[in-house]
């Protein structure tokens, strides 16, 4: 087993101040209608910028098609742990499971993406940062894919205490860190008013049985600092089509047309997988 | 250059889990495969009170553990457990790794509560070692599999998932034929979604005894390590309280050099991979990690 590669560098972005809405995007795999979708929204909202946290492909069809939306909407990317696999064509996406049931579709996933990336794509993949820090009046906000620490780590709400989270504040330096990877929103209040928030993914429902998707505005100001999940509707009944299409398993179009995960379950812990129906 | 002086230093990154041996080593099962050899009469470690556990709780919050685990022995036949594991849900996640042969439900009942009140999981890990009484009770004892079977349905009669945790006994080539004849089973007792985990042999206790010990050349070496993601390593990340001490690791507390002081202060210090066992863990990654938190 290898270490996963060694890419923590940070982008910094300037200071920005007053009152500041930014969007944060997670989890495409390549779910390309939602993400235009979700662009529509956030324009109409209207937000100071635009960010995703990694993981462009994997599960969904066409992963070229996310591309040129996030390259003319002006969205800053991060490098998940999909990115850095596709980027530089390793074996497998990197995304931590250990069942062998969960392994089993990450790869058949990871194949087709792979397969049906572009080298231009796969060149821009290699070239983007796995964190960015912002300075937003005066507080410090840390994004990454999984965890400061580790691009692939998974933050479940059930299975991550309050002080670890503060420590990782602590560590990095930050008084808003966000992040992704296991695809699934969830946000927690911290001592002295830091935030650790995980953005959700726009690439799949979030099991719960509703088939919109999420994305996350932080709302910075002089006297606040929260996030607001956005549910975004799109046509999931076109992305299953051309699912069944690519000929992408059964088991993912199920996914998408009933907002249940049928896939990758065994990663859950015990409380997110009784919320769901597999 | 020894084998022993080959053996690599790890250093722990952080204490992510902190597990506490609150069973001891005395366990109502006498399992062939058990690697420290716990069983009724094994008193070797005790029981760990609530006052201990609270006193490591406390302790933890300075420190930005993650997550809690529970292993004996069988952490049911303390008296505490319960009080144990309700108190552990306030400050973070817990998973207890049982038999579950011994489950009362009005235990479960009060579990139930408590995980309900909480932002964390509470995890059952059910050992089970075969899908029938003919695979499963000649390694964990007669009418074992009827016993712990019980249990797995008054843990799912209380809405847990309990993760049913098997060794592996059996060429890995069947791992798909086996975990197939695992679900199978469980689904027809009523457990309509089960979580496996396999686990592999650790050869030394009783196992060394049934199958055979590690030999000599089943160790990790420094040049193993480079490029190795060494979180995969239990001892990376974790460390073990028991009535004894501090321990590097829940598989080692027999192991004399295994312990490494009085204090989780005293524990962070560097291990030497020298045993057999460490070169399990190597080899497999994320052998005691629940598959929501692999390293």
């Amino acid at each position: 087993m290898n270490a996963p590669h060694d890419n923590t560098a940070a982008s910094t972005t300037s200071p920005k101040s007053g009152d500041v809405r930014i969007a944060c995007l997670g989890g495409v795999y390549s779910n390309y209608l939602a993400l235009e979708a979700a662009l529509v929204d956030v324009h109409r909202r209207g937000v100071d910028a635009i960010y995703c946290l990694g993981d462009l492909g994997g599960f969904g069809p066409h992963p070229d098609r996310v591309f040129p939306l996030l390259q003319e909407h002006g969205v800053t990317c991060l490098q998940g742990n999909y990115d850095d696999s596709i980027g530089n064509a390793l074996d497998d996406c990197q995304c931590g499971y250990t069942d062998p049931r969960d392994n089993h579709f990450a790869q058949l996933s990871y194949d087709y993406t792979l397969a049906h990336t572009s080298e231009e794509n796969r060149a821009w993949l290699r070239t983007l940062p796995a964190q960015c820090r912002l300075d937003v009046g005066g507080r410090r906000v840390l994004m990454c894919h999984g965890s400061p620490r580790r691009v692939n780590e998974f933050l479940w709400e059930s299975t991550t205490s309050t002080h670890f989270l503060e420590m990782l504040t602590d560590d990095h330096a930050a008084d808003v860190i966000l992040g992704t990877h296991t695809g699934i929103h969830w946000q927690r209040e911290l001592a002295g008013g830091r935030r650790f928030v995980n953005v959700g993914a726009l690439g799949r429902p979030a099991n719960d049985g509703h088939t919109h998707v999420w994305y996350t505005i932080l709302h910075v100001a002089p006297a606040r600092c929260d996030a607001e999940f956005i549910p975004v509707r799109y046509d999931h009944h076109r992305l299953a089509r051309e699912m069944a299409a690519q000929r992408l398993p059964d088991e993912f179009i199920a996914t998408i047309e009933t907002g249940w995960w049928t896939t990758c379950l065994e990663v859950l812990p015990a409380k997110e997988r009784r919320r769901g129906r597999c | 250059m020894s084998d022993r002086d080959a053996a690599p230093q790890l250093t722990m990154s952080h204490l992510d889990d902190l597990w506490f041996q609150v069973g001891g080593t005395l366990c109502n099962y006498t399992c062939h495969h058990c690697f420290i050899s716990c069983s009724p009469h094994n008193d070797t470690f005790g029981f760990l009170t609530l006052d201990d556990v609270s006193h490591h709780l406390t302790e933890s919050v300075a420190l930005g553990v993650k997550e809690y685990y529970f292993t004996g022995g069988e952490p049911f036949l303390n008296p505490d457990i319960v009080p144990i594991l309700s108190a552990t849900l306030q400050y973070g996640p817990a998973t207890v790794l049982t038999n579950a042969a011994v489950l009362k439900d009005a235990w479960l009942a009060a579990l139930a509560e408590a995980e309900s009140h909480s932002t964390y999981s509470l995890e059952f890990r059910v050992s089970l070692d075969g899908f029938s009484a003919a695979t499963n009770d000649p390694i964990r004892g007669d009418r074992t599999f009827e016993r712990t079977m019980r249990g797995i349905e008054r843990l799912v009669a209380h809405d847990f998932l309990p993760i049913v945790t098997a060794v592996r006994t059996w060429p890995i080539e069947q791992d798909d034929e086996q975990t197939d004849a695992f679900r199978d089973m469980l689904k027809a007792r009523g457990y309509a979604r089960p979580r496996l985990k396999l686990l592999p042999t650790l050869q030394i206790g009783a196992e060394a005894q049934r199958s055979e010990a590690y030999g000599p050349h089943d160790r990790v070496t420094a040049t193993m390590l480079h490029g190795f993601d060494r979180r995969t390593l239990v001892c990376e990340h974790s460390r073990v309280v028991t009535d004894r001490g501090v321990y590097v690791c829940p598989i080692l507390i027999e192991s004399p050099d295994a312990l490494l002081g009085a204090t989780l202060a005293e524990a962070d210090r560097p291990f030497a991979l020298t045993h057999g066992a460490c070169y399990t863990c190597y080899r497999y990654g994320a052998i005691c990690a629940n598959p929501s938190s692999p390293s």
